[in-house]
Protein backbone atom coordinates (compact mmCIF):
# COMPACT_ATOMS: atom_id res chain seq x y z
CA UNK A 1 0.00 0.00 0.00
CA UNK A 2 1.48 3.32 -0.86
CA UNK A 3 -0.01 6.12 0.55
CA UNK A 4 0.88 9.58 0.04
CA UNK A 5 -0.44 12.56 1.63
CA UNK A 6 1.42 15.91 0.65
CA UNK A 7 1.57 19.41 -0.15
CA UNK A 8 4.87 21.13 -2.40
CA UNK A 9 5.12 24.77 -2.98
CA UNK A 10 7.64 25.85 -5.39
CA UNK A 11 7.09 29.38 -6.11
CA UNK A 12 3.50 30.73 -7.27
CA UNK A 13 2.91 27.16 -8.25
CA UNK A 14 1.01 25.14 -4.78
CA UNK A 15 0.37 21.28 -4.89
CA UNK A 16 -1.60 19.04 -2.46
CA UNK A 17 -2.30 15.48 -3.16
CA UNK A 18 -3.66 12.43 -1.25
CA UNK A 19 -3.05 9.27 -2.47
CA UNK A 20 -4.06 5.80 -1.09
CA UNK A 21 -2.94 2.39 -3.96
CA UNK A 22 -2.69 -0.70 -3.73
CA UNK A 23 1.09 -2.35 -4.74
CA UNK A 24 2.12 -3.74 -6.27
CA UNK A 25 0.93 -2.58 -9.43
CA UNK A 26 1.59 0.53 -11.84
CA UNK A 27 -0.11 3.53 -10.44
CA UNK A 28 -0.17 6.35 -12.89
CA UNK A 29 -0.46 10.09 -12.90
CA UNK A 30 -2.11 11.29 -15.44
CA UNK A 31 -2.88 14.85 -16.37
CA UNK A 32 -2.43 17.92 -18.85
CA UNK A 33 1.38 19.61 -19.01
CA UNK A 34 1.51 22.27 -15.82
CA UNK A 35 -0.58 20.06 -13.73
CA UNK A 36 2.24 19.26 -11.36
CA UNK A 37 2.61 15.50 -12.22
CA UNK A 38 6.60 15.70 -12.33
CA UNK A 39 6.35 18.07 -9.09
CA UNK A 40 4.27 15.06 -7.35
CA UNK A 41 6.98 13.05 -8.71
CA UNK A 42 10.11 14.78 -7.74
CA UNK A 43 8.64 15.24 -4.20
CA UNK A 44 7.67 11.44 -3.79
CA UNK A 45 11.26 10.89 -4.29
CA UNK A 46 12.70 13.66 -1.98
CA UNK A 47 14.22 15.79 -4.82
CA UNK A 48 11.49 18.53 -4.12
CA UNK A 49 11.61 19.64 -0.46
CA UNK A 50 7.25 18.96 0.61
CA UNK A 51 5.82 18.46 4.11
CA UNK A 52 2.66 15.45 4.74
CA UNK A 53 3.39 12.44 4.93
CA UNK A 54 4.52 9.36 2.21
CA UNK A 55 4.94 5.61 3.51
CA UNK A 56 5.17 2.44 1.43
CA UNK A 57 4.19 -0.72 3.35
CA UNK A 58 6.21 -0.07 6.84
CA UNK A 59 8.85 2.27 5.30
CA UNK A 60 7.91 5.92 6.06
CA UNK A 61 9.93 8.48 3.53
CA UNK A 62 8.31 11.34 4.97
CA UNK A 63 6.34 12.34 8.07
CA UNK A 64 6.37 16.31 8.70
CA UNK A 65 4.37 15.83 11.55
CA UNK A 66 7.59 13.64 13.27
CA UNK A 67 10.30 15.91 11.43
CA UNK A 68 11.30 12.74 9.76
CA UNK A 69 12.43 13.10 6.22
CA UNK A 70 14.49 10.38 4.41
CA UNK A 71 17.25 12.22 2.20
CA UNK A 72 16.46 11.09 -1.58
CA UNK A 73 19.99 9.21 -1.60
CA UNK A 74 18.31 7.06 0.93
CA UNK A 75 14.63 6.82 -0.26
CA UNK A 76 15.35 3.66 -2.37
CA UNK A 77 13.28 5.02 -4.74
CA UNK A 78 14.32 4.41 -8.62
CA UNK A 79 13.88 7.32 -10.70
CA UNK A 80 13.60 7.21 -15.24
CA UNK A 81 13.45 10.77 -15.98
CA UNK A 82 12.11 11.75 -19.29
CA UNK A 83 15.69 12.90 -20.95
CA UNK A 84 17.05 9.28 -19.20
CA UNK A 85 19.91 11.92 -17.96
CA UNK A 86 23.01 8.66 -18.53
CA UNK A 87 26.46 9.98 -17.04
CA UNK A 88 28.33 10.79 -20.20
CA UNK A 89 31.50 9.96 -18.61
CA UNK A 90 30.46 6.45 -18.19
CA UNK A 91 29.54 3.94 -20.61
CA UNK A 92 26.34 1.79 -20.91
CA UNK A 93 28.14 -0.86 -18.44
CA UNK A 94 29.63 1.52 -16.17
CA UNK A 95 26.26 3.29 -16.12
CA UNK A 96 24.53 0.26 -15.26
CA UNK A 97 27.91 -0.56 -12.30
CA UNK A 98 27.03 2.68 -10.76
CA UNK A 99 23.43 1.63 -9.66
CA UNK A 100 24.57 -1.98 -8.66
CA UNK A 101 27.66 -0.81 -6.66
CA UNK A 102 25.80 1.90 -5.12
CA UNK A 103 22.99 -1.29 -3.92
CA UNK A 104 25.43 -3.74 -2.96
CA UNK A 105 24.43 -3.77 0.50
CA UNK A 106 20.45 -4.11 -0.22
CA UNK A 107 18.51 -7.39 -0.35
CA UNK A 108 18.98 -7.75 -4.16
CA UNK A 109 15.97 -8.79 -6.14
CA UNK A 110 17.41 -7.51 -9.46
CA UNK A 111 20.68 -9.13 -10.90
CA UNK A 112 22.80 -7.83 -13.39
CA UNK A 113 23.01 -10.60 -16.13
CA UNK A 114 19.60 -11.43 -15.81
CA UNK A 115 18.53 -7.35 -16.32
CA UNK A 116 20.80 -7.40 -19.37
CA UNK A 117 19.33 -10.00 -20.91
CA UNK A 118 15.58 -8.73 -20.20
CA UNK A 119 16.34 -5.18 -21.49
CA UNK A 120 18.47 -6.69 -24.83
CA UNK A 121 21.22 -4.10 -23.47
CA UNK A 122 24.19 -7.15 -24.29
CA UNK A 123 25.06 -5.54 -27.73
CA UNK A 124 24.64 -1.69 -25.98
CA UNK A 125 27.20 -2.49 -23.04
CA UNK A 126 30.26 -0.79 -24.38
CA UNK A 127 28.69 1.86 -26.21
CA UNK A 128 29.55 5.45 -24.70
CA UNK A 129 25.95 7.11 -23.75
CA UNK A 130 25.82 9.79 -26.80
CA UNK A 131 26.76 6.88 -29.44
CA UNK A 132 22.24 5.58 -27.95
CA UNK A 133 19.42 6.29 -29.81
CA UNK A 134 16.39 7.71 -27.65
CA UNK A 135 14.65 4.24 -27.15
CA UNK A 136 18.20 2.59 -25.95
CA UNK A 137 18.58 5.49 -23.66
CA UNK A 138 15.76 4.96 -21.99
CA UNK A 139 16.37 1.19 -21.70
CA UNK A 140 19.61 1.58 -19.95
CA UNK A 141 17.83 4.44 -17.67
CA UNK A 142 15.36 1.72 -16.60
CA UNK A 143 17.82 -0.81 -16.03
CA UNK A 144 19.90 1.57 -14.05
CA UNK A 145 16.87 2.52 -11.96
CA UNK A 146 16.21 -1.36 -11.31
CA UNK A 147 19.83 -2.06 -10.66
CA UNK A 148 19.33 0.02 -7.34
CA UNK A 149 16.91 -2.63 -5.83
CA UNK A 150 14.38 0.64 -5.57
CA UNK A 151 11.23 -0.13 -3.30
CA UNK A 152 9.15 2.04 -5.72
CA UNK A 153 10.01 2.95 -9.36
CA UNK A 154 9.10 6.15 -10.47
CA UNK A 155 8.82 6.67 -14.17
CA UNK A 156 8.49 10.46 -15.26
CA UNK A 157 7.32 10.51 -18.64
CA UNK A 158 9.86 7.93 -20.02
CA UNK A 159 8.57 8.13 -23.53
CA UNK A 160 7.66 11.91 -23.69
CA UNK A 161 11.02 12.59 -25.73
CA UNK A 162 10.65 9.63 -28.31
CA UNK A 163 8.80 9.28 -31.53
CA UNK A 164 5.30 6.92 -31.42
CA UNK A 165 7.84 4.38 -32.74
CA UNK A 166 10.51 4.50 -30.62
CA UNK A 167 7.77 4.56 -27.86
CA UNK A 168 6.98 0.63 -28.88
CA UNK A 169 10.81 -0.14 -28.04
CA UNK A 170 10.49 0.59 -24.81
CA UNK A 171 6.66 -0.23 -23.71
CA UNK A 172 6.80 -3.41 -24.25
CA UNK A 173 9.96 -3.61 -22.22
CA UNK A 174 7.94 -1.90 -19.06
CA UNK A 175 5.20 -4.37 -19.34
CA UNK A 176 8.30 -7.07 -19.04
CA UNK A 177 9.66 -5.74 -15.71
CA UNK A 178 6.15 -5.10 -14.31
CA UNK A 179 5.48 -8.77 -14.62
CA UNK A 180 8.77 -10.21 -13.70
CA UNK A 181 9.66 -7.80 -10.80
CA UNK A 182 7.26 -7.06 -7.99
CA UNK A 183 8.19 -3.34 -7.67
CA UNK A 184 5.48 -0.97 -7.09
CA UNK A 185 5.94 1.75 -10.28
CA UNK A 186 4.51 5.28 -10.51
CA UNK A 187 3.99 5.60 -13.62
CA UNK A 188 3.59 9.91 -14.88
CA UNK A 189 2.45 10.63 -18.52
CA UNK A 190 0.44 12.88 -20.35
CA UNK A 191 -0.60 9.88 -22.71
CA UNK A 192 -4.21 8.27 -22.02
CA UNK A 193 -3.11 5.30 -24.29
CA UNK A 194 0.15 4.55 -22.18
CA UNK A 195 -1.87 4.99 -18.95
CA UNK A 196 -4.68 2.54 -20.32
CA UNK A 197 -2.19 0.03 -21.60
CA UNK A 198 0.27 0.13 -18.13
CA UNK A 199 -1.86 0.95 -15.11
CA UNK A 200 -3.38 -1.09 -12.82
CA UNK A 201 -4.72 2.29 -10.90
CA UNK A 202 -4.98 6.01 -12.24
CA UNK A 203 -5.02 9.10 -10.22
CA UNK A 204 -5.90 12.20 -12.30
CA UNK A 205 -3.96 15.35 -11.59
CA UNK A 206 -4.94 18.84 -12.44
CA UNK A 207 -3.95 22.25 -11.65
CA UNK A 208 -1.93 21.33 -8.76
CA UNK A 209 -4.86 18.63 -7.24
CA UNK A 210 -5.91 15.65 -7.49
CA UNK A 211 -9.54 15.73 -9.59
CA UNK A 212 -10.02 11.96 -9.39
CA UNK A 213 -8.37 8.59 -8.40
CA UNK A 214 -9.47 4.76 -9.22
CA UNK A 215 -9.00 1.89 -11.57
CA UNK A 216 -8.73 3.14 -15.39
CA UNK A 217 -12.50 1.52 -15.89
CA UNK A 218 -13.48 4.06 -13.14
CA UNK A 219 -11.36 7.00 -14.25
CA UNK A 220 -12.19 6.59 -17.94
CA UNK A 221 -16.79 7.42 -16.78
CA UNK A 222 -15.34 10.32 -14.75
CA UNK A 223 -16.40 13.77 -15.67
CA UNK A 224 -12.96 15.33 -15.08
CA UNK A 225 -11.33 12.97 -17.52
CA UNK A 226 -13.22 14.59 -20.17
CA UNK A 227 -11.63 18.01 -20.04
CA UNK A 228 -8.04 16.78 -20.29
CA UNK A 229 -8.14 13.99 -23.14
CA UNK A 230 -10.52 15.45 -25.37
CA UNK A 231 -13.39 14.88 -26.94
CA UNK A 232 -12.00 11.86 -29.53
CA UNK A 233 -10.81 9.52 -27.01
CA UNK A 234 -13.81 9.61 -24.44
CA UNK A 235 -15.52 5.87 -23.80
CA UNK A 236 -15.40 3.33 -21.54
CA UNK A 237 -12.39 1.07 -20.05
CA UNK A 238 -13.83 -2.07 -19.36
CA UNK A 239 -11.84 -5.26 -17.93
CA UNK A 240 -13.00 -8.55 -20.34
CA UNK A 241 -11.91 -11.96 -20.12
CA UNK A 242 -11.01 -13.86 -23.18
CA UNK A 243 -13.76 -16.92 -23.57
CA UNK A 244 -12.91 -18.65 -27.37
CA UNK A 245 -11.01 -17.48 -29.79
CA UNK A 246 -12.12 -19.06 -33.86
CA UNK A 247 -8.57 -19.21 -35.25
CA UNK A 248 -9.83 -19.05 -38.82
CA UNK A 249 -11.54 -15.87 -38.36
CA UNK A 250 -9.48 -14.13 -35.76
CA UNK A 251 -13.19 -13.39 -33.86
CA UNK A 252 -12.82 -14.03 -30.25
CA UNK A 253 -15.71 -14.17 -28.11
CA UNK A 254 -14.98 -11.79 -24.52
CA UNK A 255 -16.76 -12.18 -21.78
CA UNK A 256 -18.10 -8.61 -20.17
CA UNK A 257 -19.69 -9.08 -17.18
CA UNK A 258 -22.76 -11.06 -17.73
CA UNK A 259 -23.18 -11.08 -21.40
CA UNK A 260 -20.59 -11.57 -24.38
CA UNK A 261 -19.71 -9.86 -27.22
CA UNK A 262 -17.63 -10.46 -30.00
CA UNK A 263 -14.30 -9.25 -31.49
CA UNK A 264 -11.34 -9.26 -34.18
CA UNK A 265 -8.61 -10.12 -31.53
CA UNK A 266 -4.89 -11.30 -32.69
CA UNK A 267 -2.54 -12.99 -30.97
CA UNK A 268 -4.97 -14.13 -27.95
CA UNK A 269 -6.05 -17.38 -25.88
CA UNK A 270 -9.37 -17.85 -24.08
CA UNK A 271 -8.79 -17.36 -20.49
CA UNK A 272 -6.64 -13.69 -21.33
CA UNK A 273 -7.59 -11.08 -19.65
CA UNK A 274 -7.48 -8.23 -21.79
CA UNK A 275 -8.58 -4.35 -21.46
CA UNK A 276 -11.30 -2.41 -23.92
CA UNK A 277 -11.32 0.62 -24.74
CA UNK A 278 -14.61 1.29 -26.48
CA UNK A 279 -15.27 4.91 -27.54
CA UNK A 280 -18.43 6.82 -26.81
CA UNK A 281 -18.45 7.65 -30.73
CA UNK A 282 -19.00 4.09 -31.32
CA UNK A 283 -21.38 3.16 -29.23
CA UNK A 284 -24.79 3.42 -30.57
CA UNK A 285 -28.37 3.36 -28.79
CA UNK A 286 -31.57 1.59 -29.92
CA UNK A 287 -34.95 1.49 -27.41
CA UNK A 288 -36.35 -1.82 -29.20
CA UNK A 289 -34.35 -4.67 -29.72
CA UNK A 290 -32.91 -4.24 -33.21
CA UNK A 291 -33.07 -6.64 -35.94
CA UNK A 292 -31.59 -7.26 -39.37
CA UNK A 293 -28.20 -5.65 -38.27
CA UNK A 294 -24.93 -5.91 -39.71
CA UNK A 295 -23.58 -5.11 -36.05
CA UNK A 296 -22.53 -7.87 -33.99
CA UNK A 297 -22.45 -6.85 -30.59
CA UNK A 298 -25.91 -5.85 -29.12
CA UNK A 299 -26.14 -5.11 -25.47
CA UNK A 300 -28.82 -5.14 -22.95
CA UNK A 301 -28.73 -2.53 -20.50
CA UNK A 302 -30.34 0.19 -18.81
CA UNK A 303 -29.67 4.62 -19.04
CA UNK A 304 -27.93 5.55 -15.47
CA UNK A 305 -26.96 9.57 -16.40
CA UNK A 306 -27.53 11.69 -19.32
CA UNK A 307 -24.31 14.39 -19.52
CA UNK A 308 -24.19 17.52 -22.07
CA UNK A 309 -21.79 17.63 -23.74
CA UNK A 310 -21.15 21.10 -26.31
CA UNK A 311 -24.16 22.54 -27.96
CA UNK A 312 -25.66 19.53 -29.77
CA UNK A 313 -24.31 16.49 -28.22
CA UNK A 314 -25.28 14.32 -25.05
CA UNK A 315 -22.94 11.11 -23.51
CA UNK A 316 -25.30 8.90 -22.22
CA UNK A 317 -24.18 6.13 -19.70
CA UNK A 318 -25.37 2.48 -20.11
CA UNK A 319 -25.11 0.27 -17.17
CA UNK A 320 -25.48 -3.44 -18.14
CA UNK A 321 -24.99 -5.11 -14.36
CA UNK A 322 -21.49 -4.14 -13.12
CA UNK A 323 -19.96 -2.78 -16.43
CA UNK A 324 -21.05 0.68 -17.86
CA UNK A 325 -20.49 2.18 -21.20
CA UNK A 326 -20.60 5.57 -22.45
CA UNK A 327 -22.32 6.62 -25.89
CA UNK A 328 -22.53 9.72 -27.48
CA UNK A 329 -26.10 10.91 -29.37
CA UNK A 330 -27.35 14.10 -30.41
CA UNK A 331 -29.71 16.25 -28.78
CA UNK A 332 -32.35 15.60 -31.10
CA UNK A 333 -31.85 11.67 -30.60
CA UNK A 334 -31.99 12.25 -26.93
CA UNK A 335 -35.65 14.13 -27.76
CA UNK A 336 -36.83 11.74 -30.07
CA UNK A 337 -36.12 8.75 -28.54
CA UNK A 338 -36.91 9.82 -24.84
CA UNK A 339 -33.79 9.20 -23.53
CA UNK A 340 -33.74 9.48 -19.77
CA UNK A 341 -32.33 7.46 -16.49
CA UNK A 342 -33.74 4.54 -15.66
CA UNK A 343 -35.12 3.26 -19.22
CA UNK A 344 -34.13 0.05 -20.56
CA UNK A 345 -31.88 0.60 -23.62
CA UNK A 346 -29.41 -1.91 -26.05
CA UNK A 347 -26.32 -0.34 -26.94
CA UNK A 348 -24.86 -1.37 -30.63
CA UNK A 349 -21.13 -2.02 -30.53
CA UNK A 350 -19.71 -1.98 -33.73
CA UNK A 351 -16.90 -5.02 -33.98
CA UNK A 352 -14.94 -3.24 -36.52
CA UNK A 353 -14.38 -0.19 -34.68
CA UNK A 354 -13.27 -2.19 -31.53
CA UNK A 355 -10.59 -4.01 -33.46
CA UNK A 356 -9.41 -0.62 -35.42
CA UNK A 357 -9.12 2.47 -33.18
CA UNK A 358 -10.95 1.93 -30.13
CA UNK A 359 -9.17 -1.32 -28.59
CA UNK A 360 -6.34 -1.57 -26.20
CA UNK A 361 -4.96 -5.00 -25.77
CA UNK A 362 -3.35 -5.79 -22.18
CA UNK A 363 -3.09 -9.78 -22.98
CA UNK A 364 -1.39 -11.55 -20.58
CA UNK A 365 -1.53 -15.37 -19.80
CA UNK A 366 -0.26 -17.06 -16.74
CA UNK A 367 2.50 -18.65 -18.79
CA UNK A 368 3.41 -14.97 -20.06
CA UNK A 369 3.90 -13.16 -16.39
CA UNK A 370 5.95 -16.15 -15.21
CA UNK A 371 8.81 -16.22 -18.39
CA UNK B 1 72.76 22.76 -27.41
CA UNK B 2 71.64 25.00 -24.75
CA UNK B 3 73.82 26.77 -21.99
CA UNK B 4 73.85 26.04 -18.38
CA UNK B 5 72.29 29.55 -17.87
CA UNK B 6 69.46 28.47 -20.50
CA UNK B 7 68.98 25.20 -18.93
CA UNK B 8 68.43 26.57 -15.74
CA UNK B 9 65.99 29.47 -17.04
CA UNK B 10 64.06 26.82 -18.97
CA UNK B 11 63.78 24.24 -15.34
CA UNK B 12 62.87 27.37 -13.38
CA UNK B 13 60.69 28.01 -15.51
CA UNK B 14 58.57 24.64 -15.90
CA UNK B 15 58.99 24.67 -12.44
CA UNK B 16 57.36 27.39 -11.41
CA UNK B 17 54.78 27.04 -14.06
CA UNK B 18 53.85 23.72 -12.94
CA UNK B 19 53.74 24.23 -9.44
CA UNK B 20 51.75 27.28 -9.60
CA UNK B 21 49.31 25.18 -11.62
CA UNK B 22 49.15 22.44 -8.40
CA UNK B 23 48.83 25.14 -6.35
CA UNK B 24 45.89 27.09 -7.95
CA UNK B 25 44.09 23.95 -9.46
CA UNK B 26 42.60 22.48 -6.05
CA UNK B 27 41.06 26.61 -4.94
CA UNK B 28 40.01 27.20 -8.03
CA UNK B 29 38.15 24.19 -8.22
CA UNK B 30 36.28 24.96 -5.20
CA UNK B 31 35.78 28.56 -6.13
CA UNK B 32 34.29 27.42 -9.51
CA UNK B 33 32.01 25.35 -7.75
CA UNK B 34 31.15 27.91 -4.87
CA UNK B 35 30.00 30.22 -7.46
CA UNK B 36 28.09 28.27 -9.84
CA UNK B 37 26.32 26.08 -7.04
CA UNK B 38 25.81 28.24 -3.97
CA UNK B 39 23.70 31.26 -3.57
CA UNK B 40 24.77 33.67 -1.46
CA UNK B 41 24.58 37.32 -0.94
CA UNK B 42 28.83 37.96 -1.09
CA UNK B 43 28.72 36.14 -4.36
CA UNK B 44 29.10 39.04 -6.71
CA UNK B 45 31.91 40.50 -5.24
CA UNK B 46 33.50 37.32 -5.03
CA UNK B 47 33.41 37.12 -8.61
CA UNK B 48 34.91 40.23 -8.98
CA UNK B 49 37.85 39.58 -6.23
CA UNK B 50 38.54 36.60 -8.70
CA UNK B 51 38.93 38.74 -11.35
CA UNK B 52 41.26 41.52 -9.97
CA UNK B 53 44.51 39.68 -11.47
CA UNK B 54 42.99 39.98 -14.58
CA UNK B 55 42.94 44.04 -14.60
CA UNK B 56 45.29 44.70 -12.62
CA UNK B 57 48.60 45.47 -13.76
CA UNK B 58 51.07 42.58 -12.81
CA UNK B 59 53.14 44.83 -11.02
CA UNK B 60 50.70 46.10 -8.64
CA UNK B 61 49.56 41.89 -7.39
CA UNK B 62 53.28 41.42 -6.92
CA UNK B 63 53.57 44.63 -5.19
CA UNK B 64 50.89 43.82 -2.85
CA UNK B 65 52.11 39.96 -2.00
CA UNK B 66 55.30 41.18 -1.37
CA UNK B 67 52.94 43.91 1.67
CA UNK B 68 51.51 40.86 2.67
CA UNK B 69 53.60 37.97 2.46
CA UNK B 70 56.92 39.56 2.57
CA UNK B 71 59.15 38.87 5.58
CA UNK B 72 57.78 42.26 7.11
CA UNK B 73 54.07 41.91 5.99
CA UNK B 74 51.90 40.72 8.46
CA UNK B 75 51.39 37.21 7.33
CA UNK B 76 54.71 36.81 5.54
CA UNK B 77 55.99 37.50 8.76
CA UNK B 78 53.83 34.78 10.86
CA UNK B 79 54.73 32.26 7.95
CA UNK B 80 58.31 32.61 8.47
CA UNK B 81 58.27 32.87 12.42
CA UNK B 82 56.03 30.22 13.37
CA UNK B 83 57.04 27.68 10.10
CA UNK B 84 60.41 28.92 9.04
CA UNK B 85 58.74 29.27 5.35
CA UNK B 86 60.19 32.36 3.23
CA UNK B 87 58.10 33.08 0.09
CA UNK B 88 59.37 36.43 -1.07
CA UNK B 89 62.62 36.40 -2.87
CA UNK B 90 62.21 32.41 -3.95
CA UNK B 91 61.32 29.74 -6.48
CA UNK B 92 57.83 28.95 -4.59
CA UNK B 93 57.37 32.73 -4.33
CA UNK B 94 57.70 32.97 -8.22
CA UNK B 95 55.12 29.92 -8.44
CA UNK B 96 52.74 31.58 -5.94
CA UNK B 97 53.07 34.85 -7.87
CA UNK B 98 51.82 33.38 -11.17
CA UNK B 99 49.50 31.17 -9.27
CA UNK B 100 47.58 34.35 -8.22
CA UNK B 101 48.37 35.78 -11.91
CA UNK B 102 46.20 32.82 -13.65
CA UNK B 103 44.16 32.19 -10.94
CA UNK B 104 41.34 34.12 -12.65
CA UNK B 105 41.84 31.64 -16.06
CA UNK B 106 41.53 28.60 -14.52
CA UNK B 107 38.51 29.50 -12.77
CA UNK B 108 37.18 30.58 -15.56
CA UNK B 109 37.96 27.47 -17.65
CA UNK B 110 36.49 25.17 -14.64
CA UNK B 111 33.49 27.10 -13.93
CA UNK B 112 32.29 27.22 -17.72
CA UNK B 113 32.35 23.40 -17.81
CA UNK B 114 30.76 23.10 -14.46
CA UNK B 115 28.33 25.22 -15.80
CA UNK B 116 27.81 22.87 -18.87
CA UNK B 117 27.05 20.01 -16.39
CA UNK B 118 23.59 19.42 -16.25
CA UNK B 119 22.51 19.12 -12.44
CA UNK B 120 19.84 16.48 -13.33
CA UNK B 121 22.92 14.31 -13.26
CA UNK B 122 23.65 15.05 -9.62
CA UNK B 123 19.91 14.51 -9.06
CA UNK B 124 20.11 10.85 -11.24
CA UNK B 125 23.09 9.86 -8.69
CA UNK B 126 20.77 10.88 -5.65
CA UNK B 127 18.54 8.36 -6.86
CA UNK B 128 20.76 5.81 -7.39
CA UNK B 129 21.76 5.96 -3.96
CA UNK B 130 24.96 8.43 -3.88
CA UNK B 131 25.37 10.76 -1.44
CA UNK B 132 26.67 14.65 -1.67
CA UNK B 133 30.70 13.22 -1.31
CA UNK B 134 30.11 10.46 -3.46
CA UNK B 135 28.22 12.48 -6.02
CA UNK B 136 31.18 15.28 -6.15
CA UNK B 137 33.71 12.49 -6.84
CA UNK B 138 31.97 10.37 -9.19
CA UNK B 139 29.80 12.45 -11.18
CA UNK B 140 30.90 15.72 -11.15
CA UNK B 141 34.15 16.16 -10.82
CA UNK B 142 34.86 13.80 -13.82
CA UNK B 143 32.19 15.90 -15.74
CA UNK B 144 34.66 18.79 -15.18
CA UNK B 145 37.80 16.79 -15.88
CA UNK B 146 37.91 18.69 -19.68
CA UNK B 147 37.02 22.17 -17.87
CA UNK B 148 39.84 21.64 -15.04
CA UNK B 149 42.64 20.13 -18.15
CA UNK B 150 41.72 23.46 -20.18
CA UNK B 151 41.84 25.59 -16.86
CA UNK B 152 45.33 23.81 -16.26
CA UNK B 153 46.82 23.96 -19.75
CA UNK B 154 46.21 27.79 -19.57
CA UNK B 155 47.52 28.24 -16.18
CA UNK B 156 50.79 26.58 -17.09
CA UNK B 157 50.89 28.53 -20.75
CA UNK B 158 50.00 31.86 -18.96
CA UNK B 159 52.93 30.65 -15.83
CA UNK B 160 55.30 30.45 -18.61
CA UNK B 161 55.16 33.87 -19.26
CA UNK B 162 54.52 35.47 -16.56
CA UNK B 163 57.40 38.69 -15.47
CA UNK B 164 55.79 41.74 -13.50
CA UNK B 165 54.50 39.48 -10.48
CA UNK B 166 57.60 37.45 -10.28
CA UNK B 167 60.28 40.06 -10.44
CA UNK B 168 58.63 42.43 -8.51
CA UNK B 169 57.42 39.51 -5.33
CA UNK B 170 60.48 36.83 -6.17
CA UNK B 171 62.87 39.29 -8.08
CA UNK B 172 65.67 37.99 -10.73
CA UNK B 173 67.25 35.38 -8.76
CA UNK B 174 69.38 33.25 -11.54
CA UNK B 175 69.11 29.39 -10.41
CA UNK B 176 65.87 30.71 -8.18
CA UNK B 177 63.58 33.13 -9.69
CA UNK B 178 65.03 33.43 -13.29
CA UNK B 179 62.44 32.26 -15.21
CA UNK B 180 62.98 32.22 -19.15
CA UNK B 181 60.76 35.57 -19.67
CA UNK B 182 63.14 37.57 -16.65
CA UNK B 183 66.42 35.38 -18.35
CA UNK B 184 65.58 37.60 -21.79
CA UNK B 185 64.92 41.10 -20.48
CA UNK B 186 68.47 40.16 -18.70
CA UNK B 187 69.54 39.68 -21.61
CA UNK B 188 67.96 42.16 -23.69
CA UNK B 189 69.55 44.76 -20.32
CA UNK B 190 73.38 43.46 -20.94
CA UNK B 191 75.18 44.69 -23.70
CA UNK B 192 76.65 42.72 -26.61
CA UNK B 193 73.45 40.31 -25.07
CA UNK B 194 71.71 40.47 -28.41
CA UNK B 195 72.31 36.39 -29.48
CA UNK B 196 71.57 35.53 -25.51
CA UNK B 197 68.07 37.20 -25.92
CA UNK B 198 67.24 35.83 -29.83
CA UNK B 199 68.22 32.20 -28.38
CA UNK B 200 65.98 32.72 -25.62
CA UNK B 201 63.32 34.05 -27.49
CA UNK B 202 63.32 31.12 -30.05
CA UNK B 203 62.90 28.33 -26.50
CA UNK B 204 60.38 30.37 -25.69
CA UNK B 205 58.99 30.06 -29.19
CA UNK B 206 59.49 25.96 -28.66
CA UNK B 207 57.95 25.83 -25.90
CA UNK B 208 54.95 27.61 -26.65
CA UNK B 209 54.37 25.46 -29.95
CA UNK B 210 54.94 22.43 -28.03
CA UNK B 211 52.39 23.63 -25.21
CA UNK B 212 49.68 24.08 -27.85
CA UNK B 213 50.42 20.64 -29.65
CA UNK B 214 50.20 18.76 -26.63
CA UNK B 215 47.00 20.81 -25.15
CA UNK B 216 45.60 20.12 -28.73
CA UNK B 217 45.83 16.18 -28.57
CA UNK B 218 44.76 16.11 -24.96
CA UNK B 219 41.15 18.04 -25.95
CA UNK B 220 41.03 15.87 -29.01
CA UNK B 221 41.00 12.62 -26.65
CA UNK B 222 38.53 13.98 -24.40
CA UNK B 223 36.34 15.16 -26.91
CA UNK B 224 36.65 11.55 -28.01
CA UNK B 225 36.13 10.04 -24.30
CA UNK B 226 32.81 12.48 -23.63
CA UNK B 227 31.38 12.64 -26.93
CA UNK B 228 30.32 16.39 -28.79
Amino acid sequence: MLSIDLSVSRGDFHLTARVEANTPGIIAIFGPSGAGKSTLAHAIAGLVPATGRIQLDDVLWLDSSSQRSVPAEARRIGYVFQDARLFPHLDVRGNLRFAEHRARHHPRYVALKELIELLGLQALLARRVHQLSGGERQRVALGRALLSQPKLLILDEPLAALDVARREEVLPYLELLRDRYQVPMLYVSHQYDEVLRLASQVVLLGHGRIQASGTPAAISLDPSLRTIIGRELIGSVLEATVVSVDAATDLATVALGHTHIRLALANTSPGSRIRLHILARDVLLAIRAPEGLSVRNVLPGIISALTEEGRDAVLVTVDMGDERLLSRVTREAVNDLKLRPGLPIWALIKAASLRNQSFNQRARTSAEASR
Amino acid sequence: MLSVDEWSALRISLIVAGESVLLSLPVAIAIAFVLVRARFAGRPFLDAFVHLPLVLPPVVVGYLMLLLLGLHGTIGHWLYATLGVRLAFTTQGAALATAVMSFPLTVRAIRLSLEGIHPGLEEAARTLGAGAIDRFVSVTLPLMTPGILAGAITAFAAGLGEFGAVITFASNIPGETRTLPLALYTAIQTPDGDTAALRLAALSFCLGLTGLIVAEHLSRRLRARFGP
